[in-house]
């Protein structure tokens, strides 16, 4: 794959956290990855792999402590200023004093996008969510599902050619959950950005992705990389067997050459 | 929602008449000389002069301030105090409140600051009014700008605004700084900057917890204003009206309550206007209320 056509490389990134008391977290060794422009990528392992960290760097919300990461063969920090990135965490994160218009309008008021072009924007956006009707609500009159449909709408809202998602459904019921997981396939086919997707959740990140990536902890490191290649991803999909094949490949590589029996914590087999 | 309001109106007009009662029931009920244990007195007297009748209050406020001539009515006096004061007061609350909030978004920006500031910032408040008052007035007529002269009126306000900058300060600094950290990594995703952050995500933030500081601000204004009257020596006001009143307790002592009423209609009207403008930045207060 040319360097050009890859959304995010990563090569050989270490980040270490020093502790208030002086102590030091070797929170990611040695990651390298790329990904492709439009390809799906999961995060997943247990609690303290460094998942997390690891979009935090290519978002630039922390810095490398070693190692290069390029977001479109441009620094991270320049790809951030170019706003080349939409980001949405696990907690929908919408300002309860605007309305869900404006909460999607957000970072086209910041960026300076005239009134008409981002009206006419989240016009499209509330009507590719579902929420035409609540466009003048506030955040309090929502429901879980519907913040969570609001925050990713905000981070498709300048059409970016890469999304970056920290367990956006982590907060969801399992019900919401697999319906906002066939909305988002729905909207990256329609957009064609290139995602990383963090999550807890085995079969998440088996519907979701082309790769999954799994991490384990102390230090943070990739393990495996699992390619997935299934050739639509709808309701039938989830009763499939080729489906089960990778959430039991998924789930061997998580487990390594750890007791198999008690498996990684904090990742939900369900 | 109306029969909400109204009994609201109705509940707040028995509460007032209910203080009126006691007040009446209590002078009935309690001897002469108050309740005493021993020789320490620790249920207030009932004679007329110390509690006159809440109806001797009231009449007392239609007859003239003085047997002089020409002498206005006490009500309007007392109005027309009420007002000087008041104003004085409401010019003290938005020195008050820009400085504070000037404070409070200097510590917010630069941690160094809060830990310099914020600790002269509460100390400031265990400074005694009285001890400061002289010394306000002694730097202002220090002030000699070409044709400005320094004015008693404004040491009163100085005063005001002395007491009234620390609640706003203290809680917009905990306001400028609740949002989130997901927030404020949103923001910096976003490239937005310092200002853009500021007005965008802090300033709206800080709303549910700047309305009790302006509140507590606003009280705090009339109080300042009031005793500063009385340190400072600014006739005109409020403040003074109390003292000389209290002067003629012996002779006329529902002419004393006169000026107190005053003081409660300041804080009321006061109060007032602060609600109202919470009314306009009502959206900015949905969700949660902190403390």
């Amino acid at each position: 794959m040319s360097a050009t056509r890859a959304a995010v490389t990563i090569s050989g990134v270490d980040k270490v956290f020093r502790t208030r008391k002086g102590g030091e977290v070797h929170a990611l060794s040695d990651v390298s990855l790329e990904v492709a422009a439009g390809e799906f990528v999961s995060l997943i392992g247990p609690s303290g792999c460094g998942k997390s960290t690891l979009m935090r760097l290519v978002a630039d919300l922390d810095p490398v402590t070693s190692g290069t990461i390029e977001v479109f063969g441009k620094s991270v920090e320049q790809a951030r200023k170019d706003q080349d990135y939409g980001i949405a965490f696990q907690q929908a994160g919408l300002l309860p004093w605007r309305t869900v218009r404006a909460n999607i309008e957000l970072p086209l008021e910041i960026h300076g996008v005239e009134a008409r072009a981002r009206r006419e924007r989240s016009d499209e956006l509330l009507a590719l969510i579902g929420l035409e009707d609540f466009a003048d609500h506030h955040p309090d009159q929502l429901s879980g599902g519907m913040k969570q449909r609001v925050a990713i709408a905000r981070s498709m809202a300048e059409r970016p050619r890469l999304l970056l998602m920290d367990e956006p459904f982590g907060a969801l019921d399992e019900m919401t959950r697999e319906h906002m997981q066939n909305e988002l396939v729905a909207l990256c086919q329609e957009t064609g950005a290139a995602v990383i997707f963090v999550t807890h959740s085995i079969p998440e990140a088996v519907f979701l992705s082309d790769r999954v990536v799994v991490m384990s902890p102390r230090p943070g490191r990739i393990t495996d990389v699992i390619d997935l290649s299934f050739s639509s991803r709808d309701e039938e999909l989830r009763e499939d067997a080729a489906f089960y094949e990778g959430v039991t490949a998924v789930r061997s590589a998580l487990h390594g050459g750890a007791d198999a029996s008690s498996g990684p914590r904090g990742v939900e087999n369900r | 929602m109306r029969t909400a309001r109204a009994q609201a109106t109705l509940w707040s007009v028995v509460g007032v008449l209910g203080v009126a009662a006691l007040w009446e029931l209590y002078k009935a009920i309690a001897p002469d000389d108050g309740v005493t244990v021993g020789t320490v007195t620790v249920l207030p007297r009932t004679t007329d002069i110390a509690m006159p009748h809440i109806w001797d209050m009231v009449t007392r406020l239609f007859e003239p301030v003085t047997r002089a001539a020409g002498a206005d009515v006490l009500w309007w006096a007392v109005l027309q105090a009420a007002a000087f004061s008041l104003g004085i007061a409401v010019l003290g609350w938005v020195l008050g409140v820009v400085s504070g909030m000037l404070l409070a978004l200097l510590m917010q920006r630069w941690i160094t600051a809060e830990s310099a500031v914020l600790p002269w910032v509460v100390l400031s408040q265990t400074v005694p009014l009285i001890a400061i008052a002289p010394l306000v007035k002694r730097w202002g007529t220090a002030i000699h700008l070409g044709p400005f002269q320094w004015e008693n009126w404004m040491s009163v306000a100085v005063i005001a605004s002395y007491l009234a900058f620390f609640p706003v300060a203290v809680s917009a600094l905990r306001g400028l700084k609740s949002p989130p950290q997901a927030d404020t990594d949103l923001f910096h995703a976003y490239a937005a900057g310092w200002w853009t952050t500021l007005v965008r995500l802090r300033l709206p933030a800080s709303v549910p917890y700047l309305m009790p500081a302006l509140k507590l601000a606003a009280a705090n204004a009339v109080v300042g204003t009031v005793v500063a009257e009385v340190s400072i020596g600014l006739g005109g006001g409020i403040g003074r009206m109390i003292i000389e009143f209290a002067a003629t307790a012996s002779g006329d002592p529902a002419k004393t309550w006169a000026p107190i009423l005053g003081a409660v209609l300041i804080g009321l009207l006061s109060a007032g206007l602060v609600a109202l403008l919470g009314r306009g930045l009502g959206r900015f207060r949905r969700g949660e209320v902190p403390a």
